[in-house]
């Protein structure tokens, strides 16, 4: 008996270290997206098995199994979240390798832009409205194919939650991700640019993840469409929202 | 490999600077992806290691995403309460958009006869 109580008091310490260093929700992230990778792989590379949302949903139920909070959770895991900024300046590689491609097609990229970026945050106010949804949750959600720190900053501007909006910026880049294949096979549209680039501008970086798995030339075209939307969406949803 | 990481770095630094003293509503890293393109002009070619951090950041650019969407469990009570007009919402126009957008984009290149002879597979 005495012994069991020397070792729990051991494990509740062990616990105690584990929640302080960064080093058990830094691995817990990692471990938690090899699992999600390997079930999307095992399903043959399906896009409706989307590593992102395996590891988002082991991890919530991890933390809130254990009773961890998300900001002790963030503490390790903002090591993978830093890596967000240098990997959007590494856009610049597949751009330049496509730059005369992206300047030829310079007027389909922005009339496209204009059209997504309005579908964009009209349909997903004008749905929620009429469903009834209340009007934080509308201003949070308008900027929401906008990539996560922008969009942040749109919703705090006009009076949303960012941190909501983060969580909604997230689920549309993974609904994009799952439905941007089968969506676009079946309108027929066959060119890499305009897959990529309509991926993008919906569905931000998690899109242009999407995009750089299937084809080198989807990714560029995402990830221009995705600095693109991020840029208009900052101008439009201000100016949108007024109506309101 | 050391060169790519600092070269990566400096421009994002770049762009988080210009952000901050200009005012300007653009990320930084966004910013940093224009000097990084200006540095690539300049250098004209990708140096090799570049090339190789880029091949394996870009191909699990998702896992990036995961720390932002975890916190989806701050808004639990928030989701339960308004689901379905939040799901149909993303849903429908997400589809809306990408439908809208690569239509839109392929119609444009149909007008100007921009098509490429590479079909997609």
């Amino acid at each position: 008996m005495k012994d069991l109580g020397a070792d729990t008091g051991e494990l509740d310490l062990l616990w105690v270290y584990l929640q302080q260093e960064p080093l058990l929700w830094l691995t817990a992230t990692l471990g938690a997206y090899v699992i999600g990778h390997r079930l999307h792989q095992a399903a043959g590379g399906s896009p409706l098995v989307n590593s992102v949302a395996v590891a988002i949903a082991i991890l919530v139920a991890v933390l809130l199994f254990t009773g961890t909070s998300y900001a002790t959770y963030f503490e390790g895991a903002q090591f993978v979240h830093f890596l967000l900024g240098p990997a959007t300046v590494l856009l610049a590689v597949p751009l330049y390798r496509n730059f005369n491609r992206v300047r030829r097609l310079l007027v389909p990229i922005l009339v496209a832009l204009l059209a997504g970026s309005v579908t964009a945050i009209v349909s997903a106010v004008a749905v929620a409205a009429v469903l009834g949804a209340s009007r934080e949750t509308l201003l949070s959600l308008a900027p929401k194919s906008a990539t996560t720190p922008i969009a942040m900053g749109i919703a705090e501007g006009i009076g949303g939650l960012a941190s909501l909006t983060a969580t909604l910026v997230i689920l549309t880049g993974i609904i994009g991700a799952m439905i941007v294949t089968p969506l676009l096979n079946a309108l027929r549209v066959t060119d890499w640019a305009a897959r990529g680039f309509a991926v993008g501008v919906a569905a931000h970086g998690i899109g242009a993840a999407r995009a750089f798995q299937v084809n080198q030339l989807a990714g560029t075209f995402a990830g221009i469409a995705m600095a693109l939307n991020a840029l208009l969406t900052a101008l439009l949803v201000p100016l949108l929202v007024g109506w309101l | 490999m050391i060169h790519a990481i600092l070269a990566l770095l400096v421009c994002q630094l770049l762009g988080e600077i210009l952000v901050r003293s200009t005012g300007i509503p653009i990320p930084g890293p966004v910013l940093g992806t224009f000097f990084m393109l200006g540095a690539l002009a300049a250098v004209r070619e990708v140096p090799e290691a570049l090339n190789s951090v880029a091949g394996t950041l870009l191909s699990h650019l998702s896992l990036l995403f995961v720390p932002a969407g975890v916190g989806v469990m701050l808004h639990i009570a928030r989701i339960r309460a308004e689901w379905l007009p939040l799901l149909l919402a993303l849903l429908v126009s997400t589809t809306l958009t990408i439908a809208v957008t690569a239509l839109v984009f392929a119609w444009v290149v149909r007008r100007m006869g921009l098509q490429e002879s590479e079909p997609a597979a």
